[in-house]
């Protein structure tokens, strides 16, 4: 009759590690936005997001900028342009990888100079396949403003 | 110039420190603005010299800066992005010598190592 409380108890915990793999769970990694120069009015912040289920980036918000954007480099011939995001698809499992020569952050309208060495908040809202959302809390190092872009051009080659 | 421009400035700060010697000397990377209402000319100058100290910025009116556009056969134009904009622009870089004829263009897709040879063997038969 006293080991009642236990079984119970083992039970609940049998149901928890049942549920945990329902709960979307993204992973942010290698996140960094570029420092600017005095007065200059927007950077870039890069990341690497890996989503444990089918999941969609819907939105980024940070305090150092006006307005926070997902963009996407596209070339049109010779052309290169940046088109805005509304959402970037983070298929389960996958690393999906935000860079200067893809899909990355804009921030626009920075409210101060962003130096080398800071961190900068980031706040990621993640849409799960069911619509449900969550934020994600991201400090981002600031790198020196030539950092490397991260082999962008080198893909680039191996498409030749 | 947040995306796209810091990939060229970085290339063009590689390329340099590939040079030796005379070549290196002779390597002036001018950067000109295509949106000089936004790129002030105290940030530019920061902005190009944070990728290498020799490195000199441009700008002008809008008009001035269309016009020599124009005369580079540069496209571009600006692209609404919610309550601001992007400007969309050709990528390719130019080289001149330094009588000012034009010689070599550097396209985005070539590396900082291609881009040095190329200037290399451009000065050994210019």
């Amino acid at each position: 009759m006293s080991m009642q409380p236990i079984k119970r108890g083992l039970a609940a915990l049998v149901l928890m590690g049942l549920a945990l793999p329902a709960l979307a769970q993204t992973t942010v990694s290698d996140a960094w936005v570029r420092a600017s120069v005095p007065h200059q009015q927007s950077t870039g912040a890069f990341m690497v997001l890996t989503a444990s289920s089918d999941s969609k980036l819907v939105g980024v918000a940070s305090p150092v900028a006006k307005t926070v954007q997902v963009h996407e480099m596209t070339m049109n011939g010779d052309v290169m342009g940046m088109r805005e995001v509304k959402a970037v698809e983070l298929p389960a499992g996958k690393a999906v990888t935000l860079d200067p020569n893809g899909l990355h952050v804009m921030l626009m309208g920075l409210h101060n100079q962003v130096k080398e060495g800071d961190k900068v908040p980031l706040t990621l809202t993640i849409e799960d396949a069911k619509g449900a959302k969550e934020t994600l809390e991201v400090q981002a190092q600031v790198r020196a403003l030539n950092a490397d872009a991260g082999g962008g051009h080198d893909h680039m080659h191996m498409n030749h | 110039m947040p995306a796209v421009c810091p990939t060229t400035l970085a290339r063009a700060a590689q390329i340099r420190k590939l040079l030796r010697g005379r070549d290196r000397d002779l390597f002036q990377v001018v950067f000109i603005t295509l949106d000089p209402e936004r790129d002030t000319p105290e940030v530019l100058d920061a902005y190009v010299k944070a990728f290498d100290p020799t490195f000199t910025a441009l700008t002008g009116t809008p008009e001035e800066i269309a016009a020599v556009a124009k005369e580079f056969k540069v496209f571009y134009e600006k692209v609404p992005a919610g309550d601001t904009y992007t400007i969309s622009h050709s990528s390719t870089s130019y080289v001149y010598d330094t009588r000012g004829t034009l010689r070599l263009s550097l396209g985005h897709s070539l590396n900082a190592k291609e881009c040095a040879e190329d200037l290399v063997t451009l000065m050994e038969i210019c």
